[in-house]
């Protein structure tokens, strides 16, 4: 059996509202709020990035996975914001984790997809047999450019899986990727902002990927929707994930749990990672849950995963997802949210 | 701070690595060569408690050059669980919520960068319970 | 050891000398004190200065100013002790007259604060910059950690603290060198801004340029050339932890007492015997615990001590009669030795407005960083 052997997540505490950007903008707060079914996005502080993230995340996992740090053989950190174009955010985590130096160590990017893909690999590696453990994280600090429409959802937050043998949380049942060459999102080296093909980034990109690997995943494990308990799709914003997850067959139950978007945002390569560690908070034993990830460039990765008897005993061991949600929140202005978000020209 | 000292902190800054006397016990943050307690110079590697409470505190409202635009933020000293005690920022929270005596658990953060294009260090901070 | 007297002081105005280099202000400085004492030549120089490296690019300023000044081939050692540079070049200038090793020595302090573009961070290297200034701690802010301990556990009020720069402020004006010479009501002390709550700016010393230099020489040289004769009768140095948080006690400035433990005990003093004393007083805070640890009030009563006037020019132990760091300015070097001038005015009956009425035993107390340094000098006049 491989599976998770801890998870655990981390949400910074600063948020805007919908309302506040929009104001900014001389929009319709209400009807951007229908729109994409978000109210609220989390910020990160002006010390918190990437890494500082991941090392959170990391240690969540680490209360939950009972394990020496130094038993983990790999790190892999996926991100589109690691702080260094050059230099691993990895190398940074397994330090301060006290896995190194007997470590392999990689960054990942594939927009929002580079969390699943630091777990497929992470995964695979165990599985092969080849590691004890492999730590595996998904985080971001997303920038949305100044009026954007992806102003509103481009949040902060990251999720870390360690994979093994043993203390098995949750198995991997199946996995399967569907990817192609599609630019519908991009950032090109050096530029600050991203951009994107608006609703080009919808049926031939999102729904696309995210259906095919859906269904791929199911019928290579001769599933149905209704064997699932949950199921997560990636959360670019609120609308979406509902959607594709209504035409694959899911309920809005299944998918409550880790639609986590409304009031987090999109954390990118944190996304579905995260609303799969919201869903493993509330799982029980034997659940079937299914998370599809998407990054744009294009591609989906879907896990199958089936919940065992330990979730039980380690659920509380770390702080839960929607606990990080709704806590001591504090709400920044558009000014300040464009401080912390270093959107204003300073004088350096 | 150079790359190179950036570096040979990390462990301390990253991981609070200290160091327990062989001789006295007397638990030491940052490592020494000689215990402050009674001169032995033998040590055995230990991590300090990530959980503490507020000593002293101030709210500053005119920063350090490289937090100047991130006032008003908070200094506090901190001792944590085994005695030992840190300086170091109080953040998450609005100022008016600290006081001597709260609880603080230690988080992972950014410290200073140098520039936009310089070396990044991490170390730790305290955020309120 | 013999006995060493003071034969001239000398001192420029305290303030922003924008005109004035490094250079100017220390021979400035130097050549009045020379005159004061009438000597040309002298054995050898001391110069307190904490940082001209970082405020002025500047190392080995000794050599160079000693040069400027146009003492030739003379040994000239630069002295560094944060911001007890000047009281440490006094001890260092005192003990080679007392050994024998030299008769004259210049000992002098000298700070040009105002060509740094950013004097705070200079200053925050007298504090524990790695484990203290990196994480933000300012020097204020170490300071306010102090104060709000001291608050918490004992009482002592907003109000008090305020006393202290009003007392400061009161005594400055009356003192021509002095960087500001105007007053201050309590509530303007109380309402400026909030630098590192709860000291507010007028509750924090300035950043100032100056100089000032003493000469000093066997007692039986002096005697031949000064009426009022005042002797350094004791001298105490001591130092502590350099962060704050590895203080035995944070709301305790344990170098400063037993700096002054050591000074007291070379002169055959106590507290009670001391007429008047300048002490550092960095922050205003720094004033109210540096009187405790000196034995003027007992620990943890200084506030309602300072408040109830007992500090004031007339008062049962006058403190900074001089204006203090605040009132003054505070360049830093240059600061313990403008502190022990003051006590020579007092002891000579040259402290115009602000003379305290037989004054024959006087203190100056100089503190670096938080604390992690302090000496303390005491003079008496012998007639």
């Amino acid at each position: 059996m491989v599976g998770i052997t801890g998870y655990g997540s981390y949400v910074p505490r600063y948020r805007i509202r919908v309302e506040d950007i929009a104001a900014q903008w001389g929009k319709d707060a209400e009807v951007i709020k229908k729109g994409i079914l978000v109210n609220e996005k989390t910020v990160p502080g002006t010390d918190e990035d990437t890494i500082t993230i991941s090392v959170e995340a990391a240690r969540n996992a680490l209360k939950r996975a009972g394990i020496d740090p130094k038993d983990i053989g790999s790190v892999y950190v996926g991100s589109e914001s690691h702080p260094y174009a050059v230099k691993p955010s990895g190398t940074i985590v397994a330090e301060a984790l006290g896995i190194t130096p007997e470590v392999h160590i990689a960054d990942f990017e594939f927009a929002c997809k580079a969390g699943t893909e630091a777990m497929w690999v992470a995964f695979n590696e165990v599985k092969s047999g080849e590691l004890k453990y492999a730590l595996a994280i998904g985080a971001d600090t997303s920038q949305g450019a100044p009026g954007d429409a992806l102003e509103y959802t481009a949040a902060a937050g990251g999720t870390a899986y360690i994979f093994g043998r043993e203390h098995i949380v949750a198995e991997v049942i199946e996995t399967y990727s569907f990817t192609t060459d599609t630019s519908d999102f991009w950032r090109r080296e050096g530029a600050y902002y991203p951009r994107h093909g608006g609703r080009f980034t919808g049926e031939p990109a999102y729904f696309k990927h995210v259906y095919n690997a859906g269904i791929g995943v199911l019928k290579k494990a001769n599933m149905k929707p209704e064997d699932f308990t949950y199921a997560v799709f990636h959360m670019p914003n609120g609308k979406f994930p509902l959607t594709v997850g209504k035409k694959l067959g899911f309920t809005k139950e299944q998918m409550d749990p880790g639609w986590v978007v409304p009031y987090m945002g999109n954390t990118y390569s944190g996304s579905s990672p995260t609303g799969l560690s919201a869903t493993l908070d509330v799982s029980k034993p034997g659940d079937n849950l299914l998370i599809v990830s998407f990054g744009s460039g294009a591609g989906s990765d879907a896990f199958i995963f089936r919940v065992t008897e330990r979730i039980d005993e380690v659920r509380d061991l770390a702080p839960k997802v929607r606990e990080m949600v709704e806590e001591k929140r504090i709400y920044l202005d558009y000014g300040k949210y464009a401080q912390f978000r270093e959107k204003i020209i300073m004088n350096e | 701070m150079s790359t190179q000292k950036v570096w040979r902190k990390r462990i301390e800054r990253y991981r609070l690595m200290g160091q327990k006397c062989k001789s006295c016990g007397k638990v030491i943050f940052p490592k020494r060569l000689i215990c402050p307690e009674c001169g032995a110079k033998e040590f055995d590697d230990v991590l300090m408690p990530d959980h503490g409470k507020i000593i002293t505190y101030t709210t500053v409202f005119i920063g350090a050059k490289f937090l100047e635009h991130d006032t008003p933020y908070v200094i506090a000293i901190i001792e944590l669980d085994n005695g030992v005690r840190i300086t170091t920022q109080v953040v998450d929270m609005n100022p008016e919520e600290v006081s001597s005596g709260k609880e603080v658990h230690l988080v992972f953060r950014k410290l200073q960068a140098e520039g936009k294009t310089g070396v990044i260090a991490y170390g730790y901070k305290a955020r309120l319970i | 050891m013999r006995d060493v007297g003071i034969l001239g002081v000398g001192l420029t105005r305290f303030k922003e000398h924008w005109d004035k280099s490094l250079r100017d202000l220390f021979v400035e400085a130097a050549i009045k004190a020379l005159e004061d004492a009438k000597v040309r030549k002298i054995d050898s120089m001391y110069v307190g200065s904490m940082s001209s490296g970082l405020f002025n690019n500047q190392e080995h300023i000794a050599p160079l100013l000693a040069d400027y000044l146009g003492a030739k081939n003379i040994p000239a050692v630069r002295v560094e002790s944060a911001c007890a540079s000047g009281g440490i070049a006094l001890r260092q200038g005192f003990m080679e007259v007392a050994s024998g090793l030299s008769d004259t020595v210049l000992v002098s302090g000298v700070e040009k604060m105002t060509d740094c573009e950013d004097p705070t961070s200079a200053l925050a290297a007298a504090a524990d910059v790695e484990n203290e200034a990196y994480f933000g701690a300012t020097f204020p802010a170490l300071y306010a950690l102090i104060a709000r301990a001291h608050m918490d556990r004992y009482g002592t009020t907003r109000e008090q603290l305020a006393f202290v720069s009003v007392k400061s402020h009161k005594n400055g004006a009356k003192n021509p060198d002095a960087q500001f010479q105007r007053e201050f009501t309590l509530d303007a002390v109380m309402n400026s801004v909030m630098v590192a709550d709860p000291l507010t700016l007028l509750e924090c010393s300035p950043i100032t340029d100056g100089a000032a230099a003493i000469i000093l020489a066997p007692i039986e040289i002096v005697k031949t050339m000064k009426s009022k004769v005042v002797k350094i009768i004791g001298s105490g140095v001591a130092s502590d932890t350099i962060a704050l948080h590895s203080r035995r006690d944070i709301v305790s400035l344990d170098a400063v007492r037993i700096a002054g433990e050591r000074a007291y005990s070379m002169a055959g003093k106590k507290p009670e015997d001391i007429d008047v004393c300048e002490v550092h007083d960095c922050f205003a805070i720094a004033e109210l615990v540096c009187i405790e640890e000196l034995g003027f009030v007992e620990k943890g009563k200084s506030g309602k001590f300072t408040e109830e006037g007992n500090t004031e020019i007339g008062g049962k132990i006058p403190i900074n009669t001089s204006g203090g760091l605040k009132a003054k300015g505070h360049p830093v070097g240059a600061s313990g030795i403008a502190q022990a001038i003051e006590i020579y005015k007092q002891l000579t009956g040259n402290a115009g407005e602000r003379q305290v009425q037989d004054a024959k035993i006087g203190m100056s107390q100089n503190m670096g960083g938080t604390g992690a340094s302090s000496v303390v000098h005491i003079m008496e006049v012998v007639e």
